[in-house]
């Protein structure tokens, strides 16, 4: 083919590419622009503040589902948080051969499971025993999600910590607990932070692993071991209701979770401004 | 493996640690508690999946020694009756996983070639960051548009355009609802392209500059290089990008249940309504009263597990052949 005709041919390319790639952000301006339409006429101050309206009653709000959502995030963060930093130290740190790699593929692998399935295990394992659904059914089932992504974030951020940091606590002789918990992590804590928002902006949607755990609640929580209303489980409801209102409420309350999972990855992007070379 | 070179000092035993002369009569207790909360969280984590393994299993049990492999080719699901066969959840998890990816595969590679290949510098960050807030859009969000904007559009305009045109292919025949296997296709393709995209940008991202500058030296153009050099040296990981973006794809649960109708048949026409393994769990998993029942739900969510385990380890080790296990963390 002649010089010319490649070039074409190049630039065309890059022409096709580049509508593909507008064709991938299209959806996001679409469902972002739908939810704003649906949802800002919904949204006022007791949207925030009450309790959900019997059918047939207008106004009320998703106060209770936005709460229990919170106090299941922070149960799911104070389980998995632990684990998931301990782990991507020793994922980091750890000179064997075979267990560092067994766990980072177990946990990329648990990354790819369906939400469903860890609220399956919740169920078999805290639900059944309990005899009842309950918010740390649901907050485990959270965990289960939060701990694989915290992990391994953890790792990569353990592993740009110079090791002449590591070395200089060393040499002064503190011990390997001080170096990690007061060098090591806290060098690193501005990526674990953003690891940590980014598995809250997941968790923070799910509603899977909710369904038959927390299972929902139309009232305030009454305690961990009671079921619990999620700002997730409420959408749902109202979306599949045939109630033109709940569907209004339902993009409202769309357009609140929406906003707060793109604060949390806001705050993630931000937590490691200029301080990770882009890859 | 990178991290032995990167910490300092080691002991046979894993971790990292002072010499002992360093650390001796002054801190062996702390080391040791600290060691042990670390490897106790290792093995917690392993624990966990090993016994999410197993409770499915015990709890699937009754079901497998009901009906055998007969739950896998059998479509009869009536829980009056306690006759339970999951082939139409299985027939319908493929069959709007594959239409996902029909959609999504082209669109995301072309994406993902677009911002790391042939994009100009000032455009990649701003769209990449578009398509990663498109990852982060919640399920249930999707689902929501699914309902309210793309079914009504899918069956006031493209299904009976299709049927006019398409209409002799026995894939676009019926009533067209809206709702059903089509509607669950598309979505689920909105939702896993981001996915495939970015993970296929890193792929791209890891290819050595030496290959590029290589196909440049001889004269190449952008595509020709991006086509030799890069996307022959990244295929293996393209190809697990877009195993993870299947593996998605198989569990997702609430946008596909929210617009695929939920009607346990197997149907050749996209139009249909059908029924995801996820979704039969979604929708009765809390209504299942008989123990069998609950068993045989299991059982396709222990099914689910085993697929999706499959998928994505081969994608695992396929991303990390090219970028090495460092990399595909974020997926």
């Amino acid at each position: 083919m002649s010089p010319v005709g490649r070039r074409l041919v190049s630039t065309a390319v890059s022409g096709l590419t580049a509508s593909a790639a507008l064709l991938v952000v299209c959806p996001l301006l679409l469902i972002f622009g739908f939810l704003l339409y649906q949802g800002v006429s919904a949204i006022n101050v007791d949207f925030f503040l009450h309790l959900p309206k019997p059918v047939g009653e207008p106004g009320g709000g998703v106060a209770n589902a936005i709460m229990g959502s919170l106090i299941m995030i922070g149960l799911a963060v104070s389980i998995g948080l632990p684990v998931g930093i301990l782990g991507g130290v020793y994922l980091a740190e750890s000179r064997d051969r075979r267990l560092p790699w067994v766990l980072r593929f177990v946990a990329d692998v648990m990354n790819g499971v369906p939400s469903i399935v860890f609220g399956i295990f919740a169920y078999t394992v805290v639900v059944l025993p309990m005899r009842r659904f309950s918010a740390i059914a649901g907050g485990f089932a959270l965990g289960l999600i939060l701990i694989p992504i915290v992990l391994r974030t953890s790792e990569e951020m353990v592993r740009l910590v110079p090791s002449a940091l590591r070395e200089a606590g060393l040499g002064l002789g503190l011990p390997e607990w001080k170096v990690s918990l007061r060098i090591v992590i806290p060098a690193a804590r501005a990526g674990i932070i953003t690891g940590v928002m980014v598995a809250v902006a997941r968790i923070a949607g799910e509603t899977a692993p909710l369904l038959f755990t927390a299972l929902g609640n139309r009232f305030w929580h009454q305690g961990l071991d009671q079921p619990i209303a999620a700002l997730p489980l409420q959408i749902y409801a109202y979306a599949i209701a045939p109630y033109d209102d709940w569907h209004r409420q339902a993009w409202a309350g769309a357009l609140v979770l929406i906003t707060l999972v793109f604060l949390a990855s806001l705050a993630a992007r931000l937590a490691t401004r200029g301080r990770i070379v882009a890859r | 493996m990178a991290a032995d070179s990167i910490s300092g000092v080691g002991t046979a035993d894993g971790l990292s640690l002072p010499p002992r002369a360093v650390s001796r009569g002054r801190s062996g207790l702390g080391d040791r508690v600290y060691r042990t909360l670390i490897l106790a969280s290792v093995w917690l984590v392993l624990l966990l999946a090993a016994g999410l393994v197993a409770a499915l299993t015990w709890e699937s049990w009754a079901a497998m020694r009901a009906f055998g492999l007969r739950f896998l080719v059998t479509s009869h699901w009536d829980p009056v009756a306690g006759e339970f066969g999951a082939l139409p959840f299985i027939y319908g998890t493929l069959v709007s996983s594959l239409l996902a990816l029909l959609i999504a595969v082209p669109l995301s590679l072309g994406a993902a070639i677009f911002l790391a290949e042939l994009a100009p510098a000032w455009v990649r960050p701003p769209v990449a960051f578009l398509i990663e807030m498109l990852a982060a859009v919640p399920s249930v969000v999707y689902g929501l548009w699914g309902i309210f904007v793309l079914v009504p559009w899918l069956r006031d305009w493209v299904q009976p355009a299709l049927g006019r045109s398409l209409g002799f292919l026995p894939l676009f025949q019926g009533p067209p609802y809206g709702i059903g296997m089509l509607a669950a296709g598309l979505i689920l393709s909105i939702m896993i392209v981001p996915y495939i995209t970015s993970v296929s940008r890193e792929v791209l991202l890891a290819v050595p500059g030496s290959q590029r500058e290589a196909a440049l030296g001889l004269g190449a153009t952008r595509w020709e290089t991006t086509r030799i050099a890069v996307l022959r040296y990244g295929r293996s990981g393209l190809i697990g990008a877009i195993l993870l973006g299947l593996g998605r794809a198989l569990g997702e649960t609430m946008a596909v249940t929210m617009v695929i109708g939920n009607r346990p048949e197997v149907s050749i026409s996209l139009f249909a309504p059908g029924y995801t393994m996820a979704s039969v769990l979604a929708n009765e998993f809390t209504e299942a009263t008989s123990d069998l029942y609950v068993s045989a739900l299991v059982e396709i969510g222990l099914l689910l597990l085993v697929v999706t385990v499959l998928v994505n380890g081969l994608a695992r080790l396929l991303v990390w052949s090219v970028g090495g296990p460092a990399r595909g963390a974020r997926g």
